[in-house]
């Protein structure tokens, strides 16, 4: 009884989790040294310490940057092409049903069919140089395009009919009645969105192997058998990848705070 | 302005709500007061452009200037009370036009603050604050002055007076005090 009100009074529901904690990544880091220590075999699970060397070595290196660079541009671009398609493609299907009809089934492909199956039709229709592009946006369009229709969907009726009995212009009902609304969705589209562009780009290299890219560097080092080096490219994708989410998520939620300030 | 309400009919999943009012509605205030249900606010809805009638016709609104006071605030609740008349007026805002308005209805010193905060009868003074800063010609007040006390009520009532004077405006109240306040012509909804 005393749990269900406090429940009710919202005391009895933890805060959402914001950010990694440093114990937990220490914790893992710990279990990931103890295990490499007890397996003692390099080529299986190299030690973080091992890692971390490999990575210091490589991050000096103007290869790595270069990899890193050629990967983020392309694989953020297709984040960026998708976020676009999304938007525009969101705000037609809620104000016109036909295009929602339309694009429901290529929407359910692209988030039924496996990435795989796109990256090797992509590799028949695309050079491999554009290949993380094209996939990492047409993994992250579906994501986006769906959370927005949703948050255009749950838009205030209400507020929609007052803007229409005083004739506001669509401008002003897009800053102020639809964006409000669909942000919080965007963000989320973009968060998971983000981790996606990555996974997906990033598998496409190591099938498509284009010159230059982490994706080929990660292949080189699998060949090779360098499993440190291996698992340096995936701790530098990892990074990589939090630090676009910080700055895209941050950015959104400027954009919030602004626009909640009256 | 005048508008002709003509043999007006509605009904909801088989159940009749309007059925076959006739009413014209001329410059001044006309107050429509019926039971819970008899569908006044269906009719002011109407007459908004935001459903159509099953039967009948409303003219003379065509091309009004339109304005209202709906049965909920409707407000921008992230915005301040300037937020949401700016909403409303656009480039037409005026700051001075906008302050006198809001301190006729008792809403002076609350800048800043965003209308989610405000208490049921503030949102419900800037609700009308809205609807009077805009140039209209059909003014339509859903129960406007719900969870206004009597100091409140009374500014309300004296600033549509004001505000409204030579217009054709419609007042949905279940208050035969308001009407009276307001000079209103009262009518009926079987």
């Amino acid at each position: 009884m005393i749990s269900t009100s406090a429940r009710k009074n919202g005391k009895g529901t933890r805060p959402p989790l914001k950010g990694v904690r440093v114990w937990a990544v220490a914790f893992w880091l710990l279990l990931w040294q103890l295990g490499a220590i007890a397996l003692g075999q390099r080529l299986l699970l190299p030690s973080p310490t091992e890692v971390l060397v490999c990575l210091a070595r490589l991050a000096v290196t103007a290869d790595f940057w270069r990899s890193v660079g050629w990967s983020a541009a392309r694989i953020f671009s297709g984040f960026l092409i998708a976020c676009a398609a999304g938007t525009v493609l969101a705000g037609l299907s809620a104000r016109f049903q036909a295009v929602r009809e339309l694009l429901c089934p290529l929407v359910t492909a692209a988030k039924a069919v496996p990435v795989v199956s796109f990256i090797i039709l992509a590799l028949v229709w695309l050079p491999s140089r554009q290949l993380s592009l094209f996939i990492s946006a047409l993994m992250v369009f579906p994501t986006v395009y769906l959370n927005l229709l949703e948050g255009v969907d749950h838009t205030d009726r209400r507020l929609l009919e007052m803007a229409r009995v005083f004739r506001v212009p669509l401008g002003r009902r897009l800053r102020d009645i639809y964006l409000p609304q669909a942000l919080p969705w965007f963000r989320s589209a973009c968060s998971l969105g983000l981790g996606l562009c990555w996974k997906s780009g990033v598998a496409a290299e190591v099938i498509g192997l284009p010159g230059g890219s982490v994706g080929e560097q990660l292949y080189t080092a699998k060949v090779y058998l360098e499993t440190p080096e291996l698992f340096a490219w995936t701790v530098t994708i990892v990074a990589v990848s939090a630090v676009f989410e910080k700055l895209i998520l941050g950015l959104l939620d400027r954009i919030g705070t602004k626009e909640a300030r009256p | 302005m005048t508008a002709e309400i003509r043999n007006l009919s509605k009904a909801y999943g088989g159940v009749r709500v309007l059925r076959d009012v006739n009413l014209t509605l001329v410059p001044g205030i006309t107050c429509l007061m019926a039971a819970s249900g008899a569908g006044k606010t269906t009719l002011v809805r109407i007459l908004l452009g935001l459903e159509l009638p099953d039967v009948g016709t409303v003219t003379g609104l065509e091309t009004a200037r339109l304005s209202a006071v709906f049965q909920e605030d409707r407000l921008l609740e992230r915005q301040d009370a300037a937020g949401n008349l700016r909403f409303v007026l656009g480039a037409a805002y005026d700051e001075g036009r906008a302050a006198e308005l809001l301190r006729e209805l008792g809403l002076d010193g609350v800048d800043g603050k965003p209308a989610g905060e405000y208490s049921g009868g503030m949102k419900r003074r800037l609700a009308l604050a809205r609807a009077l800063s805009v140039p209209f010609d059909f003014l339509a007040l859903d129960e406007p002055f719900t969870g206004l006390d009597g100091e409140n009520r009374k500014r309300a009532i004296a600033c549509i007076r004001r505000h409204a004077a030579g217009k054709t405006v419609l007042l949905v109240t279940h208050d035969m005090e308001d009407a009276a306040g307001l000079n209103a012509k009262i009518v009926g909804l079987e």
